[in-house]
């Protein structure tokens, strides 16, 4: 393959998966939302 | 009615990536990178994925669930409220109602063809045929040259208003953690299959890095070309199924103490994963192998779906029966999954409309969204060959996707107003957004939309050439078969009629958001006014 091509998808592809990943790991080791639950809050429907 | 939410945060990443991830990802894309320079394509269309593609997500995102705080699930009233009660910009959220049940209408159709060819695949069905035959299948197929498109296509539609039916936890979710998994993992095993060709072997006229080099090589003159920037953003747009009102209405179904700022940024950069890692990954380094470089140019020139469609089953005949089957169950497969993760979020905010306004039942309103898609849908099937389904496509799928996000990124950032909206994407936020998209919001991504959209009006294939039919009329020009003109003239009718019939459904759209509005405000209804 030539170089610059190599570079430039190793470069696409590292920033995407690298992005992708770090993301969604931080989705899987987020923990619960507050305890506070403001669905229960008493928002008239249509506001 | 009770509230509906999400059953868990993975399954609604997976859910709004799914949403994003469709069919384009693996056609579409690597097709427009090579039309656009290549390698260096890649840099435009990054840069309009930081400055177009997210503030849009995080837009559309916090308006959703801005909207699900008052009970609203379609873009109609979450934009009537997030204007402060401005009556119009319930009118432009018809177009969040409109685009997903008209692009649902041809996409469910598209969706049928690569469950039909999951089928044809595993069934042999390509076996001993040779390039043109395979090719000619195709042809015939959309011709409905048998009864197998319809077959497949009501299959598609019972399966995605089924589906529908169960709701967001037990049924689109469950959809999303089966296909999405299912899609990566089938897209792995092609692209490493891809990559991995070797000349001289299986028939392969070039190695897998061959099409590699020509996708990645950067033509960096390239990049002060306007055009490959519109192309870039115009990539971006569409595979994130922005300016649709499908986000909005999945995030509508947040609770409010939930995030929206990490849950976009997941979302956004799985699609990306998806797309540049898997997508460029599989088509052209394949068909680059089988078929050099020249004929690929030419063959993308209209898009990746005939190499995907016409071109792809033949080329796994050469793998042997075995692999071949495997192969052309992982690519229709794929295809498969990434089409119905996204149309089952078209249903969504019809449902969400229909539920909300009218009070319907939820299976009452999937059935009857399944029963719109058919009725708008027979058209693009039953006259696929005089352009309805293109049509339905460019007005429906491109246009309004324009129109409405040009619209609703003006609505929040500037009637809303920059403030507010900053503290609703911030809200209760998992990541720090940097502030600088703060202004990106408000400054930069209107302007890129305002041109992309005037981008999109002149030109050859532009929307003024397109309402005045000039395609059509310079094919009239040329030819000189008089059947071939009668054709012609034939398709012409049949473009002008869906467009009418598309803008017949706008209407109708328009009408029962004003019934809803005059039935909210007999119940008393206040809007949200905000004195600021």
């Amino acid at each position: 393959m030539k170089t610059s091509a190599l570079i430039t998808m190793l470069l696409a592809n590292g920033i995407v998966i690298a992005m992708a990943g770090y993301f969604f790991w931080r989705v899987l080791r987020s923990g619960p939302p507050d305890e506070v639950d403001e669905d229960k809050a008493n928002f008239p429907r249509g506001g | 009615m009770s509230k509906e939410n999400w059953g868990s945060r993975v399954g609604l990443v997976l859910a709004m990536a799914g949403n994003a991830v469709g069919l384009g990802n693996f056609l579409r894309f690597p097709a427009q990178a090579i039309q656009n320079g290549g390698g260096a394509f890649i840099i435009p269309y990054l840069t309009c994925f930081l400055l177009m593609g997210l503030p849009l997500l995080f837009v559309e995102w916090s308006m959703g669930r801005y909207g699900g705080k008052y009970g609203d699930h379609s873009t109609p009233f979450i934009l009537h409220n997030v204007s402060g009660g401005r009556s119009l910009w319930k009118y432009v959220g018809v177009f969040g109602i409109f685009t997903n049940l008209a692009v649902a209408a041809y996409y469910c159709y598209l969706e049928s063809w690569t469950l039909a060819y999951v089928w044809r695949s595993v069934s042999g069905a390509f076996a001993g045929y040779d390039s043109a035959a395979v090719s000619q299948m195709f042809t015939d197929y959309v011709s409905l040259g048998t009864s197998e498109p319809i077959v497949f296509w009501i299959i598609c539609l019972l399966l995605n208003t089924w589906i529908l039916s169960r709701g967001l936890a037990g049924g689109v979710e469950v959809a999303a953690k089966v296909g999405m998994p299912l899609l990566i993992l089938f897209g792995i095993f092609l692209a490493i299959r891809g990559i991995t060709l070797k000349e001289g072997v299986d028939g392969a006229i070039y190695p897998g890095t061959e099409g590699l080099n020509f996708l990645w090589t950067p033509r960096f003159d390239s990049i002060w070309d306007f055009k490959v920037w519109l192309a870039a953003a115009g990539q971006v747009f569409f595979t994130l199924s922005v300016g649709m009102g499908s986000i909005q209405c999945y995030a509508s179904y947040l609770r409010q103490r939930d995030d929206v700022a990490l849950n976009a940024m997941s979302a956004g950069w799985m699609n990306e994963f998806v797309e540049v890692v898997l997508g460029a990954a599989i088509l052209i380094p394949i068909s680059v192998g089988y078929l050099g470089v020249e004929r690929v140019i030419e063959m993308t020139q209209t898009g990746g779906l005939g190499l995907g469609f016409r071109t792809l089953p033949y080329l796994f005949q050469q793998w042997g029966p075995i692999l071949a089957a495997l192969a052309g169950m992982a690519w229709f497969g794929l295809l498969f999954f990434a089409g119905i993760t996204s149309s089952l979020a078209m249903g969504t905010p019809v449902m969400g409309f229909l539920r909300d306004e009218f009070g319907w039942k939820r299976e009452h309103a999937a059935w009857v969204f399944g029963g719109l898609t058919l009725l708008l849908g027979a058209p693009t099937v039953f006259f696929f060959q005089y352009g309805v389904f293109d049509e339905y496509d460019y007005w429906a799928g491109s246009v309004s996707l324009v129109v409405f996000a040009m619209l609703e990124v003006i609505l929040f950032a500037w009637v809303f107003g920059m403030d507010n909206a900053w503290a609703e994407i911030t809200r209760n936020a998992d990541i720090r957004v940097p502030i600088i998209y703060k202004y990106i919001i408000k400054y930069i991504t209107p302007v890129i939309l305002i041109v992309v959209f005037l981008g999109s009006l002149s030109g050859d294939t532009g929307i003024l050439a397109k309402i005045a039919n000039k395609d059509i009329y310079a094919e009239i020009a040329k030819a000189t078969d008089p059947t071939k003109i009668a054709e012609l003239e034939k398709k012409r009718l049949f473009v002008n009629a869906s467009r009418w019939l598309l803008v017949a459904v706008f209407a109708l759209i328009a009408y029962m958001v004003w019934l809803a509005d005059r039935k909210r405000k007999r119940e008393g209804y206040i809007p949200v006014i905000r004195n600021d």
